[in-house]
């Protein structure tokens, strides 16, 4: 079905352009042009099909949907509102003291801000996409996991009073319920503004993950990774965790990379540590947090995932290897 | 007179709404009056939790993402 793109880059690079097969840069323009075809025209399609779906998905339902539960269902139900429930870290604050207001408990608020970048349809469709169901399965219960469990540590911790004392004197108002159009004229019409507004948000870094992507494929030798982080280095993980701290990109942009990397053959847990450290544990979403989070709670917040991150990895390199 | 509200922590979408509309309202020739909020305890006060939020004369008319620019059209004409 993605024959196509190999095509397409195929005729571009080396019927169009002449250029020979083999060389570095002719490898990284390939990879680049398929990539770059492959990746938008499925963000394009995943993007539009569950924007008409998720029509009725909003954040003020998600708070409906949490408020009153009884805490052990509410932490899995959070960590799948996560994955599919249109999210951009701007909104978070609100939606954090939204579900708080609500009596939503702490950690199932953060479990919900934990999954919500990590996993989502798009990372979903795209690692299905390129790198297999296995992945895609591994991905998606790994963050689920990591979401309810920081979730469940929180609260057993009593971090709610590392909340911001102002958050807790908010009152919201009556929750504003907009009637969607639901009309299939209507849900189309949402799903290419929502088309339009989610690539409009990540094509950039979608586009240097590719070109990072490409850069790896193409330039760096085929061992240059096996050997300063493949299996034999103990310390591949922490530093691929480390490593995605100060980098920040959404799951589209990292998938890319991933590919490259496993290409290379660095193993399938150093990768996941990487790209979920990239996606979840970033100092921007750090800053937005620390307006409604006290110091305390965010280092707790950040050695959690980093902790989490190196488990992950270190077990799946351990099943896999 | 229109008083519109947008409500956002000041993020890219919001500026878009906002710039949105004023265009909108310019082209359509109707007078408003736009005022970008974005204390948090007001935003919430609106029940709003997705940014931006729209608000037109006390109500809100939209939340979470950018509109579209054919419903901004219809709260102008409205």
């Amino acid at each position: 079905m993605f024959v196509i793109f190999t095509h397409l880059a195929d005729w571009l690079v080396f019927t169009q352009l002449g250029l020979a097969h083999g060389t570095k840069f002719s490898d990284a323009l390939h990879f680049f042009v398929e990539d770059v075809s492959k990746i938008f025209v499925l963000l394009t399609v995943i993007i539009f099909v569950v924007g008409m779906l998720r029509t009725l998905m909003t954040p003020e339902r998600l708070r409906h949907a949490l408020a009153g539960r009884r805490r052990g269902p509410a932490y899995g139900l959070a960590g799948l509102l996560g994955a599919v429930t249109p999210f951009c870290s701007c909104s978070a604050v609100p939606l954090f003291i939204g579900l708080l207001e609500a009596g939503v408990p702490m950690g199932v608020t953060m479990t919900f801000l934990i999954t919500s970048p990590m996993v989502n349809e798009v990372a979903v469709v795209m690692l299905l996409a390129l790198l297999g169901w296995k992945l895609t399965a591994l991905y998606f219960g790994t963050g689920m996991v990591v979401g309810i469990v920081g979730g469940l540590l929180i609260d057993a911790l009593g971090l709610e009073r590392y909340v911001e004392d102002y958050v807790w004197k908010i009152r919201m108002g009556q929750v504003a319920e907009l009637a969607a159009d639901l009309s299939l004229k209507g849900r189309m019409a949402y799903g290419w503004l929502q088309v339009r507004e989610i690539l409009g948000r990540v094509w950039l870094y979608v586009l240097i993950g590719i070109g990072v992507g490409a850069g790896l494929h193409g330039y760096v030798p085929a061992d240059f990774f096996l050997r300063h982080a493949g299996p034999d280095n103990p310390f591949a993980v922490p530093l691929a965790v480390l490593a995605g701290v100060p980098l920040y990109s959404n799951a589209a942009g990292m998938i890319p990379i991933v590919e490259a990397l496993l290409g290379k053959g660095l193993p399938v847990g150093t990768v996941l540590a990487l790209m979920m450290s990239v996606t979840a544990l970033s100092l921007p979403e750090m800053m937005i947090l620390r307006k409604v989070l006290k110091l305390p709670m965010l280092a707790f917040f950040a050695a959690y995932l980093a902790i989490a991150f190196m488990v992950v990895g270190y077990l799946f390199n351990f099943i896999l290897g | 007179m229109k008083q519109i509200k947008v409500l956002g922590s000041g993020c890219r979408n919001c500026v878009n709404t906002a710039k949105l509309i004023t265009d909108k309202a310019e082209a359509l020739g109707v007078a408003v009056e736009i005022e970008k909020v974005t204390d948090m305890a007001t935003i919430m006060s609106y029940g709003v939790m997705s940014t931006p939020g729209v608000v037109i004369d006390g109500v809100v008319v939209h939340a979470g993402g950018v509109p579209a620019p054919a419903a901004v059209e219809g709260w102008l004409r409205g």
